[in-house]
């Protein structure tokens, strides 16, 4: 646990967080780890719980019957994982796999939306973050949407 | 908004600018499915090109048509000259149906040049965009001939698929240096791909430099460029330590045909290489 | 020094003497136009010019002044800078080719009767082809061996604006003769000027004497009526600021509104240079051909690339072409490339002013970047 609070502590992520909300975030943290080709959450299913990654590499995936699995972003050291776990309906809405062994750190999002409810300021540190996050993405994805390299 | 050229070099201008030399193919090598590299050596009567990585030559084929494309070899090796390109229109199209021995015309050099010079003693990160590491690979391999003068150096580079990836076996090459961070990725794969997958300017984040103390190029389509521009002021770089290559539309690259203008810049003489602090209220107006 | 009226031709002997080809104003399909003079009764007697937006006629004049108009819809860049050109040929060898670069053209030219305005569009276009990193060698060397004999306005058009522009009525400099003519109670002659020892060497084979005061004083007057006669006004103070902080003024949607992008204005300009290259081949695909031809930025294809223009619009083309002439043309070559001759707004089907756009920008120019004191709704009145 201690040292879970000293990586969430560290981790850019968490920078600015009160001291208490950062105890809380460890005492919903654990360590986890997927093989080469695991899956960490597939698409569709409920969404409970994000990661931060501390090593390694997932592939947010798309299954196409015709065409197979498409990567559309590949996340790596550092990065956060998942964002459904805070908007409804709290389902992933991609596939997420680790190409290489991923050692990352998950947290129960479940515990801290209903945490939230209760605790206002809580919910905005973590929604302040986490719209970065999906204001990154949603650039990016403009931005592939683009096709820059195509041929005219 | 006056302009001064960034590292201009020019060598092998004759009598009437408008005349190419002829040139031999020496070899027409397949990149991508849409890219090919063309290695030429200069015939009887033309001499050996030396130019500044950056700029750009005026390839003629032969009753086809003539357009600008930029050097892509070494410059320390000027006894054969590289160009890159894709193929995209009837000119491109007759180049790479070029066989060896097969002549081409060259005019040129044309244009400034990278900074290379200029980011001496500092870090130097490399950003390019699809067909965008052809013109860049000139200042790299610059860069790594004098690798002592530089602090970190990092590659960054973007393209469509795995298979659009320019200059494989190179990149990998550069890869397993010790003194210089490659870094690629692609906008979208199929599953079997182990690499990065997001668009270019997601690699700007983590890449290592120094942005107090950084020099970067930048190459490739105009919003990629743009939007690169973008993370590398976020993470602190200074605007005049950022350099672009433009393009536009050139019928002669002497400074008389007036159709490569970007506002008061011709960008045959003036670019292609820009600082971007010059240039940054140009790139806001559309349609200029 | 003094010439009579009845003494010019001999100032045309004197150049085909020396073999120069006499290129100058003439009457054709009701226009004052450029071509090749054989005498001076090709000269234009007794004609003027009236013209105005979108207008140009000539009318008789009362009088048989050989000079009484201004210019047309030709300028002498035709001849220095022709409209189409042929810059080499090449041919097959084997699988190399051999190119053949295009001959000097041999013939001397005279331009008789060029303009101040025309003398300052010459030196514009010299920046361009022949001051620069790369010189134009057919430019060149037709420049190199003009003859020009200057003519001082004595009326000034509907549409002039040189005195705005500071480039005439009165020429200055870059003529090797001018002359400005003179009709006077039944006396026609001409007060002539050498400006270099060429044309000195000229004046001296021509019967002359020199001007008396009384003369000079007509010349005087002749040029101070075409002055004070000017058809627009342009107030160019901090223009080049003004322009490149309006870039996206509410004037420019306003004129593409009535802009045909027509490209006439850039063909009768006097310093528009844009060219395009055409690389032709016979059928068999043995002999090819470079060309070079005039060409328009208000053309489609004039920033074609990758797929698309990047000013599609004829609202961008306009400003490109209103911006480059006026604004950017000075950080390129350190000077306006407007010289006031007006040509633009004469031969605009639809009248299109480049003065008073640039007034309509000033006007209501809110970004208070240009140095003068932004005056809404007002138009100013120009200084000369």
């Amino acid at each position: 646990m201690e040292t879970l609070e000293r990586i969430l502590i560290e981790h850019h992520f968490f920078q600015g967080m009160q001291d208490e909300y950062l105890k809380l975030l460890a005492g919903c943290a654990s360590n986890v780890r997927f093989d080469a080709g695991q899956f960490v959450l597939r698409e569709g299913e409920e969404a409970h719980q994000f990661y931060l990654i501390r090593h390694g590499k997932v592939a947010l995936e798309v299954f196409a019957p015709e065409r197979g699995s498409i990567t559309i972003q590949t996340l790596g050291e550092g990065e956060v994982l998942g964002w459904s776990w805070l908007v409804p309906p709290y389902r992933w809405r991609f596939d997420a796999r680790a190409i290489e062994l991923t050692r990352a750190i998950a947290l129960d999002g479940k515990c801290l939306r209903e945490k939230s409810e209760k605790d206002c300021c809580l919910g905005y540190e973590l929604l302040k973050r986490f719209s970065q996050v999906m204001v990154e993405h949603l650039q990016a994805t403009r931005f592939q949407l683009l096709n820059v390299y195509d041929a005219h | 908004m006056s302009m001064t050229p960034t590292e201009v070099q020019t060598t092998g201008i004759t009598p009437h600018p408008m005349l190419p030399h002829p040139y031999r193919v020496q070899r027409v090598r397949r990149e991508t499915s849409d890219t090919f590299t063309l290695e030429l050596e200069p015939q009887t009567g033309s001499r050996e090109l030396t130019f500044a990585p950056g700029q750009f030559n005026m390839l003629y084929a032969f009753g086809a048509g003539e357009v600008p494309i930029s050097i892509s070899g070494d410059p320390a090796r000027p006894a054969v000259l590289v160009h890159t390109t894709r193929e995209v229109g009837a000119v491109t199209r007759a180049m790479r149906k070029l066989k060896p021995s097969d002549s081409l015309g060259v005019r040129g050099p044309f244009g400034t040049g990278w900074p290379v010079t200029a980011a001496r003693g500092a870090d130097v990160v490399i950003v390019a965009g699809g067909i965008g590491l052809a013109p860049l690979r000139p200042a790299l391999y610059q860069i790594l001939a004098e690798r002592e003068h530089y602090g970190k150096v990092a590659l960054l580079y973007g393209t469509r698929t795995p298979a659009d990836i320019l200059f494989r076996r190179e990149l990998q090459q550069w890869h397993s240096r010790f003194d210089l961070e490659v870094h690629v990725t692609v906008d979208r794969a199929m599953g079997n791909w182990r690499g990065n997958v997001g668009v270019v300017t997601s690699l700007v984040a983590r890449a290592p430099f120094d942005p107090q103390s950084t020099l970067a190029m930048v190459c490739g389509p105009e919003i990629m460029m743009r939007f690169t521009v973008q993370e590398l002021e976020q993470r602190g770089v200074a605007l005049e330590n950022i350099y672009l290559s433009m393009e536009r539309n050139m019928k002669c690259a002497v400074g008389w045909c007036g159709h490569c203008q970007f506002g008061p810049t011709f960008i045959c003489k003036d670019g292609p290489v820009f600082r971007y602090d010059r240039i940054q209220a140009l790139l806001a107006i559309r349609e200029v | 020094m003094v010439l009579e009226r009845e003494s010019l031709g001999t100032l045309f002997e004197a150049l085909v003497r020396q073999g120069y080809k006499i290129l100058g104003p003439t009457l054709h399909e009701g226009a004052i136009v450029y071509d090749e003079l054989t005498s001076t009764s090709d000269l234009p007697a007794g004609w003027t010019d009236e013209q105005d937006g979108g207008t140009y006629r000539v009318k008789r004049r009362n009088d048989g002044a050989l000079f009484g108009y201004v210019v047309g819809p030709h300028s002498w860049k035709k001849f220095l800078f022709p409209p189409v050109l042929r810059l080499w040929q090449a041919e097959r060898r084997g699988n190399g080719f051999q190119i053949e670069a295009e001959q000097h053209e041999s013939t001397k030219m005279a331009f008789f009767g060029v303009r101040s305005c025309e003398l300052h569009a010459l030196a514009i276009q010299d920046k361009v082809f022949a001051n620069g990193t790369y010189v134009d060698p057919l430019y060149k060397g037709r420049r190199d061996r003009v003859f020009v004999v200057a003519v001082n306005c004595g009326q000034a058009g509907g549409t002039c604006f040189c005195v705005s522009m500071n480039t005439g009525p009165r020429v200055s400099s870059g003529f090797d003769l001018a002359l400005t003519e003179v009709l006077e109670d039944g006396h026609h002659y001409f007060v002539v000027e050498a400006g270099t020892e060429a044309g000195l060497q000229v004046l001296a084979e021509l019967p002359h004497r020199p001007a008396e005061e009384g003369e000079k004083e007509a010349a005087e007057k002749v040029v101070a009526r075409a002055t004070a006669q000017m058809g627009r006004r342009m107030d160019t103070t901090g223009i080049k600021e003004l322009l490149y902080s309006n870039y996206e003024h509410p004037r420019w949607d306003n004129v593409a509104g009535r802009c045909l992008t027509c490209a006439n204005c850039t063909m009768v300009c006097p310093t528009c240079f844009c060219s395009t290259v055409e690389d032709v081949t016979d059928l068999k695909g043995e002999h090819a051909e470079r060309w070079r031809k005039w060409d328009s930025c208000f053309t489609t294809d004039f920033s074609y690339i990758h797929g698309g223009s990047v000013r599609s619009t004829p609202k961008a083309r306009y400003r490109q072409w209103m911006t480059h002439k006026l604004a950017t043309w000075i950080d390129q070559f350190g000077s306006s490339g407007c010289v006031g001759c007006g040509r633009c707004i004469t031969w605009c089907p639809v009248g299109i002013d480049i003065t008073e756009e640039v007034r309509a920008i000033r006007g209501t120019d809110v970004s208070g970047r240009s140095g003068k004191e932004s005056s809404h709704g007002n138009t100013r009145e120009d200084s000369d």
